[in-house]
């Protein structure tokens, strides 16, 4: 019933003989915001770069906004907004001279009021003349993404937009990537952060080159079939390496004064702690699993083939 | 001031010749290009060239006039390329075919007989003062040696026995600037074009702008000739300004169509340009763009007859020579300026620019990266 405006299967990419993407398929509907997660490494860029025609699959098949991403990644290009992880804009021309180009590029019948209302809705009005590479990290990013509507994509493709931006400017930017997805611009996006990934409507963790886990926040959270207790109290530190040791447990994470013991035997896990309970006198209770760890935990049961 | 620490200076340096050898083309820059600069240069340059080219005019063949061309070879300066007719001649000096003529006037046997000393004329291509001064040198001194031994005994010294009439060809005086000044033109215009449109490309895949470029609609066809058409314009003014200068201040004679130069000089910026914005398709980055401008700009100064005689250099260096677009857009601009050549004379040497452009751009469009690929 929804329509997909990303759908592909099968996608798989080589450098040399590295397998980057292997076998990805991915759904993505109409007006969603969409998060892509994974390692460094994993393939995010790879897959992205695909889906807008900056790269072609060595195989698979596809449809992006409807058309084929093999063969049609001309008439792709000119729908699809992709905003690069590094600012890639020229640093040696000014904020309006920078959309101007960009419009030019795309062919836009009504260049100049274009880019004058991108710049009134940035609110760089007065300074339209500065030249890009002296902007701060925040603007680069708010005047990326300008650059990237300019030519009214329906899809917008960000690779980590948010990169070394400051929170205050992080909010700001989830606010516009909200109101987008509002006005019906499908968003792909993909991030480190989790409190980011909790703010898209359907996650997709990709791990070197596999896709291993996607659907909602709580969908992939159920579907790793966590148990997770929480432990607090004085005791607690350098207690971490020990409990790694425990029977059951998979995955100790640190949250300042508490620890996070997950695993997906319940029996043997609840055993461990109790055990542990008694000796040490530390409060232990049950909680329900975050998305962090959810993600430590695929992350932990993928090794990755590239390093040891 | 803190203390100097060698350990600290020895992990930069440590360091500094990591990086070095990780960056394989410079590393092979570093050690290929002393090696190869000195087995070329080494031994293709010679400022006092031999096996000059040479025509004769003979209107008068018989012994003396024989001895006289079988000396001239034997002096190892002259090389003979065969007897011509006197508009024969003029058209191979044109052409730069041949570097001297030498016409034997009628009654050349007679008159040497009855000692009064007959007229040998002797026409140098002079465009370069440089290629012909041996040669010349060695022409003085050759009537001594040709007749010591078939007439003996002479009452006028051997020396005044011929009257030797030595022409200088297009540049009368020798003056060096009217070879050197056409000359320069190629050489910036190979500088700046090849270096230009190598970083031009290079600084947008550096600074990552290209990723941004290639997910325009903008086609390859579109961001290359959009990207060499300044260049062009630029090599313009650059030859506009290096003629005002030769015309104004050099007083080189500018005797060509000044329109059919430019139509070669457009042949020739393309030429580097299609070279240049190959190197940005195989250089990672200005750097290694860079290097790669300077591995060409050598031996374009010093093989194509610029710095030194053409004629000069042995056959293998010649054939490097010719492979050169500037070795020919000398000729041309010489030929053009200097000695007034027209298009007929001019073929011969825009086609290898043609070809030597050819073969890049097919080198060229293998290697250009559509995608990131």
């Amino acid at each position: 019933m929804d329509e997909l405006v990303i759908d592909v299967t099968g996608l798989n990419k080589h450098f040399g003989d590295k397998h980057v993407v292997r076998d990805l398929g991915l759904q993505v509907r109409k007006g969603e915001i969409y998060g892509f997660l994974g390692p460094n490494g994993s393939g995010k860029t790879t897959s992205i770069r695909m889906l807008c025609g900056l790269l072609t699959p060595d195989s698979g098949s596809g449809t992006c906004l409807g058309l084929d991403v093999l063969k049609d990644s001309a008439a792709i290009k000119r729908q699809v907004g992709y905003m690069t992880q590094k600012f890639s804009l020229w640093d040696d021309l000014s904020i309006v001279e920078n959309l101007d180009f960009v419009a030019r590029m795309f062919g836009m019948p009504d260049r100049r009021e274009a880019v004058d209302r991108a710049i009134d809705e940035l609110g760089l009005g007065g300074r339209r003349k500065q030249l890009a590479g002296t902007l701060s990290g925040g603007w680069k990013q708010r005047l990326a993404l300008a650059s990237c509507l300019l030519h009214r994509p329906r899809l917008l493709l960000l690779d980590e937009p948010t990169a070394g931006v400051d929170p205050k400017a992080r909010r700001d930017f989830w606010e516009e990537i909200h109101r987008l997805s509002a006005a019906g611009i499908t968003i792909l996006v993909s991030t480190h952060y989790m409190d980011e990934a909790e703010r898209c409507h359907r996650l997709a963790y990709i791990a070197y080159g596999n896709l291993l886990a996607s659907g909602t926040a709580d969908e992939v959270v159920a579907n790793c079939r966590l148990n997770t207790w929480e432990i607090a109290g004085d005791g607690i530190h350098g207690l971490a390496e020990r409990l790694r040791q425990l029977p059951g447990v998979d995955l100790v994470a640190s949250f300042g004064t508490a620890l996070h013991v997950s695993g997906t035997d319940a029996a043997r896990l609840a055993a461990s702690l109790e055990a542990m309970q008694k000796e040490t006198g530390l409060a232990v209770t049950p909680v329900a699993p975050s998305l962090e760890d959810a993600f430590i935990h695929l992350m932990q049961h993928t090794a990755d083939p590239l390093g040891s | 001031m803190a203390r100097f620490s060698f350990s600290r200076w020895l992990g930069i340096l440590i360091k500094e010749f990591i990086q070095l050898r990780r960056d394989r083309l410079t590393f092979g820059m570093i050690v290929g290009i002393p090696i190869i600069q000195l087995m070329l240069f080494g031994f293709a340059i010679n400022s006092d060239p031999k096996h000059l080219p040479t025509a004769v005019v003979m209107a008068d063949p018989g012994p003396f006039s024989r001895a006289w061309v079988a000396a001239m070879r034997n002096s190892d300066y002259f090389t003979i390329v065969g007897s011509v007719d006197e508009r024969q001649a003029t058209a191979l000096l044109d052409r730069s075919e041949v570097q001297f003529v030498v016409t034997f006037p009628p009654g050349f046997n007679r008159d040497l007989v009855r000692g009064k000393p007959p007229t040998l004329l002797v026409e140098a291509d002079a465009t370069d003062p440089m290629a012909t001064g041996g040669a010349i040198s060695v022409l003085n001194k050759l009537g001594a040696e040709v007749f010591a031994a078939d007439l003996p005994g002479l009452q006028p010294p051997a020396s005044q026995l011929v009257d030797l009439r030595i022409h200088r060809r297009y540049n009368p005086e020798g003056v060096t600037a009217y070879n050197i000044v056409p000359g320069l033109m190629g050489v910036i215009l190979t500088m700046t074009m090849v270096l230009m449109t190598g970083l031009a490309m290079t600084r947008e895949r550096e600074r990552g702008t290209f990723e941004n470029l290639l997910a325009t609609p903008a086609t390859p066809l579109e961001v290359m000739t959009g990207k060499i058409v300044p260049y062009i314009l630029i090599g313009l003014i650059q030859v506009t300004l290096i003629l005002l200068a030769a015309r104004w201040i050099f007083d080189v004679p500018m005797h060509g169509n000044l329109l059919l130069l430019y139509g070669v000089v457009l042949v020739f910026i393309c030429a580097n340009l299609t070279l240049g914005i190959t190197f940005s398709s195989i250089a990672r980055n200005q750097l290694q763009a860079m290097q790669m401008t300077f591995f060409f700009f050598l031996p374009s100064m010093l093989l194509s007859g610029f710095m030194f005689p053409f004629r000069g250099m042995p056959e293998w260096a010649q054939t490097i020579g010719n492979v050169l677009p500037l070795t020919h857009f000398l000729i041309l601009v010489r030929g053009i300026l200097l000695k007034g050549n027209d298009m007929n004379m001019l073929w011969t040497q825009i086609w290898p620019i043609l070809a030597f452009m050819a073969g890049i751009l097919t080198i060229g469009l293998k290697t250009f990266r559509r995608t990131l690929d």
